[in-house]
């Protein structure tokens, strides 16, 4: 137990970071994952076969390889980073982007057919009734999965603490290797973090599920 | 739905289209080119590099990986299934004080990442690598099966567990002999899919030292030279998502079929006040 307590700082630090990697990743996997969305369903075959590959070829994707593909392979055709962050920000945010193209897919497909037939009747064009029509209702049906997701990808930026990050993860693994004789504790000061961030997540979740189930 | 949120395009419409997809297709073309350009400065496609292949114990590390990828999945998905149907039943019991302990370790399983499970088994009971994969996989798989199979047995119409207690059936003989076989079959593609994200998780593996196809990638650049580690990790990758997709479109072929099915009578919904029957 008084590991934890001694090794609290190092232990923020971690915590932060993985904050930190879980909130940018997260910001640009929502945006280029509505966009790969918004692709997928647009009048431009070009654009749906790209987000359509892109979903399927990243989604069957294990992490360990988007990471060692940013980490080692990117770096090799010029993509060069001063820190590893940027390379762990760029596998999760691509790896997350899929599945968040499908979930807001997904929701675009339970928006009733009605929206965007009066739309379309009352002269609207295709980008204005994605954006202000079927995107608002979608997002909102899509916010339980999504949170989902995003929980998804909390616990995923774990990986990054084998690819020099030194998230929480990684400080576990540095800690663990110092304090021979503690690393049950180690690992479970660790979990504690973990939870902090996403057991407050799914309660969110739930909660902004039965909202949504009472408005529709 | 998708047609529906565009007039057909004209004439017009159709040609600023092919242009914008020839134009797409140049830059994205482009890119690659430069990618593999880049590449080939470093000596990337030397045909030396590649020769690694002729070798059979390239291909016969590469095999091991596979194998050593299968086999953790495999024993990993047959333990945690029953794991997972016997949590769903703690889960949903009538008592609570069996209910409620188990959904808070559900809650905690389910909000860990794999690879923690898999660092503390390997180092807290300090078992082997395989263990400790398979260890963490269980841990969570089993969590995540029994929250689709609780969804699943929620999802039936009442009147299946009314009328099964109504003809003298005990609540478990209920849940074990009309519920649980319509709510497996009902989540069937979810649990497929849940299948294919055990598949890639065991790539996890990696970072605590489990012999799975990346680590044998990363031991033959060790060996061979970091020259090599370019060609074979573009193979193993390869291999490594073709696998997860064959298992993914298992998936989406289990799921067309199940909906067939359900058209055909299955319905999700109690016609008539017939329940659906199966």
């Amino acid at each position: 137990m008084d590991v934890i307590i001694e090794n609290l700082p190092q232990y923020w630090d971690g915590f932060l970071r993985t904050l930190f990697l879980s909130v940018v990743s997260g910001i640009i996997a929502l945006v280029f994952g509505t966009v790969l969305a918004a692709a997928r369903v647009s009048p431009v075959a070009a654009l749906r076969g790209f987000s359509m590959t892109y979903v399927e070829i990243v989604r069957n994707t294990p992490l360990t390889i988007a990471f060692f593909f940013a980490a080692v392979v990117l770096p090799r055709l010029g993509v060069t980073f001063q820190q590893f962050e940027v390379a762990a920000i760029i596998a999760l945010s691509a790896y997350t982007s899929a599945f968040i193209a499908e979930a807001v897919r997904s929701g675009v497909n339970s928006v009733p057919v009605g929206q965007a037939e009066a739309a379309r009747s009352i002269g609207m064009n295709f980008s204005q009734v994605l954006s202000l029509i079927i995107l608002p209702q979608a997002l909102r049906t899509v916010i339980p999965p999504l949170i989902n997701i995003l929980i998804a990808l909390v616990k995923n930026s774990s990986v990054a603490g084998a690819f020099y990050v030194l998230e929480l993860f990684g400080q576990g693994k540095q800690l663990a290797n110092a304090n021979g004789d503690a690393v049950m504790w180690v690992l479970v000061g660790v979990a504690f973090f973990y939870l902090l961030i996403t057991i407050p997540l799914g309660y969110l979740a739930s909660v902004v599920e039965r909202k949504v189930a009472i408005a529709r | 739905m998708s047609s529906v949120l565009y007039d057909v395009p004209g004439p017009k419409a159709r040609r600023i289209s092919l242009i914008g997809s020839i134009i797409g297709v140049i830059v994205i073309g482009g890119l690659l080119v430069l990618a593999v350009m880049t590449l080939a400065q470093q000596g990337i496609f030397d045909p030396k590099r590649w020769a690694v292949f002729q070798l059979p114990e390239v291909w016969a590390l590469i095999a091991a990986g596979i194998g050593a990828t299968l086999a953790a999945a495999a024993v990993a998905a047959v333990i945690a299934f029953p794991l997972g149907l016997l949590l769903c039943l703690l889960r949903i019991s009538d008592n609570a004080w069996v209910r409620v302990p188990t959904r808070i370790v559900l809650e905690f399983l389910r909000g860990m990442p794999v690879v923690l499970m898999m660092l503390f088994v390997l180092l807290v009971f300090a078992t082997s690598s395989f263990i400790a994969v398979v260890a963490g996989l269980v841990l969570y798989n089993s969590a995540i099966f029994a929250e689709i199979i609780r969804a699943g047995v929620q999802s039936l119409p009442k009147g299946q567990r009314e009328a099964g207690l109504a003809i003298g059936l005990t609540s478990f003989q209920c849940r074990l002999t009309i519920e649980l076989p319509q709510a497996i079959r009902r989540m069937l593609p979810s649990l497929v899919a849940q299948l294919v994200v055990l598949l890639k998780d065991t790539s996890l593996g990696y970072i605590v030292a489990y012999g799975e196809l990346l680590r044998a990638v990363q031991v033959m650049a060790d060996f061979l030279g970091p020259q090599y580690l370019f060609p074979v990790f573009f193979v193993a990758a390869a291999i490594y998502i073709a696998i997860d997709l064959a298992v993914s479109r298992l998936a989406i072929w289990l799921e067309r079929r199940g909906s067939k099915r359900a058209a055909g009578g299955v319905a999700h919904v109690p016609v008539a006040g017939i329940p659906a029957a199966k």
